[in-house]
């Protein structure tokens, strides 16, 4: 499971970078340097962008995790760095720059949009998986999640737009009922499918989302 | 006031209904022309809502312009716009102003209409609609409270003969019928020996059947159609016939093709009637059925 991401246009990053001229770059070792929007690369090749936008670059780092608490101890290696920058450039995803944005007060500027949660089916190809609903219902659909691999998120069966196994949407799309029908099929379960599934349930926990565990 | 409608369904006779689309502004002219048009040629008048996902006047002010001018609509509703709440409270508007029919439908997906970046609702699907409409007919809403004052809707769905895989979209019929489908209007179907074994099946069922028929204007779009539109299915025959007459007389053959299905469906008792879409050539319709009845 992996958060993926992709890199905003180097226009977009210019103009949130606007009047802030002393750049920390951060880069995360896991998740963006495998869909390659944040490992060493390209966090070498955003220091030249920068530097052609005519910012000073006040240091780099790539940090192993940047979604964890290792964070706070890159964030101390480097604090004179960061002290001398005006924003921290982040090239991690959201949950990186949440994790920076609790040891630090300058602004982390992201300079990719985090897509979705995805696993990576075949190398190079990623899928969303979850979408964090909060009702598991792989067990009713063969393990393939209508939520996230159905266009609408239909849980009561396919809609009119499904043609020869595909999405009404993209024809390079399966259709996710047509996927769980035949696999409902193959186990002999497909009792699954004819159950009605009631209206979902959309505040199972009440946004903004938290939850202790003790 | 019951519907008109159901009381035609329940009637035996064999049931026509057509449809209508709003305008993309709030010129309703060609609207009620076309409602001036079909109201007293059919049992009842589909208003279509955002058809294709495209933003138009919507579906229920479709229906008070039929009601206004005597006639008798069914109100198509998507989940594609609305949450819950918002179904739920144009349904109870529509029945107080005398809108007693609606489809359920899904919707189509946003990208394919003219707000690609909106937000797709489906907080309910189709046959959660279904089982709304039902569950406010009996005076409640979908949080569990009590209505001053219930609806009565004769409720609908429609199913797709022609899908490819058919088995999944049986399974979905057949939970609509559960959830209380009165009738069901079909996706286009042009092949009548697919459809009567389609209706070999369906007839298990207590519901009433109403088959799609949409006007084939010209070779090309018969062709586009069956390439293209997911569930439809044009014979070669039907595009070979409208490719042998001359492109001004391709209306005329469509027209006769669909009011001879007409005339076969209504001969043989294959069905409970049939839904005609002409797709933006409604002034056609009354041709439709003149060939049809002329067939009988």
């Amino acid at each position: 499971m992996k958060a993926i991401t992709r890199q905003k246009s180097i226009e977009d990053i210019q103009q949130s970078l606007n009047g802030l001229d002393k750049i920390f770059v951060v880069g995360c070792g896991t998740c963006t340097t495998m869909t390659k929007t944040g490992g060493i690369e390209q966090v070498e090749e955003m220091k030249g962008h920068l530097q052609e936008m005519g910012k000073r670059v006040t240091g780099t780092t790539v940090i192993p995790t940047a979604c964890d608490d290792m964070t706070e101890v890159a964030m101390k290696e480097n604090e004179q760095f960061i002290r001398s920058a005006d924003a921290i450039l982040s090239m991690s995803c959201a949950l990186g720059v949440h994790r920076m944005n609790m040891y630090i007060d300058k602004p982390i500027i992201p300079a990719v949009d985090t897509l979705f949660i995805g696993v990576e089916e075949t190398p190079g190809y990623f899928r969303e998986a979850c979408a964090q609903c909060g009702q598991c219902l792989l067990g009713e659909t063969a393990g393939i999640c209508p939520i996230t691999a159905c266009h609408k998120g239909l849980v009561n069966g396919p809609c009119g737009g499904t043609n020869n196994g595909k999405c009404e949407v993209d024809k390079e799309k399966d259709c996710a009922w047509t996927l769980i029908y035949n696999r409902l099929k193959e186990q002999g379960r497909l009792d699954l499918m004819r159950r009605y599934q009631a209206p979902r349930n959309h505040h199972i926990v009440p946004r903004p989302r938290s939850i202790t565990i003790t | 006031m019951v519907s008109r409608f159901k009381e035609s369904l329940d009637s035996g006779k064999f049931v026509v209904t057509s449809e209508v689309a709003p305008p993309k502004g709030t010129n309703l002219e060609k609207l009620l022309h076309h409602i001036d048009l079909l109201k007293d040629k059919v049992d009842a008048l589909n208003i279509t809502d955002h058809q294709s996902s495209v933003m138009r006047f919507p579906s229920l002010g479709g229906a008070l312009a039929v009601i206004e001018k005597g006639g008798e609509p069914i109100m198509q509703m998507t989940c594609r716009d609305r949450n819950r709440m918002a179904l739920e409270a144009d349904l109870l508007f529509a029945y107080s102003r005398g809108v007693r029919n609606v489809l359920c439908l899904t919707g189509d997906a946003v990208p394919v209409g003219d707000h690609k970046e909106a937000k797709g609702v489906f907080d309910l699907d189709s046959l959660q609609l279904l089982m709304t409409v039902r569950q406010m007919m009996e005076g409640q809403d979908l949080g569990g409270n009590n209505l001053d004052g219930a609806v009565e809707f004769c409720a609908g769905a429609i199913v797709t003969p022609e899908a490819q895989p058919i088995e999944p979209q049986l399974i979905k019929f057949e939970k609509k019928i559960e959830a209380g489908a009165e009738f069901f209007q079909t996706q286009a179907i042009y092949d009548l020996e697919n459809f009567a074994k389609f209706m070999d099946y369906a007839r298990k069922f207590n519901t009433k059947i109403l088959a799609g028929i949409v006007l084939l204007s010209s070779a090309r779009m018969a062709k586009y159609m069956t390439e293209n539109v997911p569930g439809i299915f044009v014979p070669q025959e039907l595009i070979d016939e409208l490719s042998a007459v001359p492109k001004e007389e391709m209306l005329a053959k469509g027209i006769e093709i669909a009011g001879r299905t007409i005339a076969a469906l209504k001969k043989d008792a294959v069905c409970d009637g049939v839904h005609i879409m002409a797709i933006g050539r409604e002034e056609v319709v009354p041709d439709i059925l003149a060939t049809a009845d002329s067939l009988q």
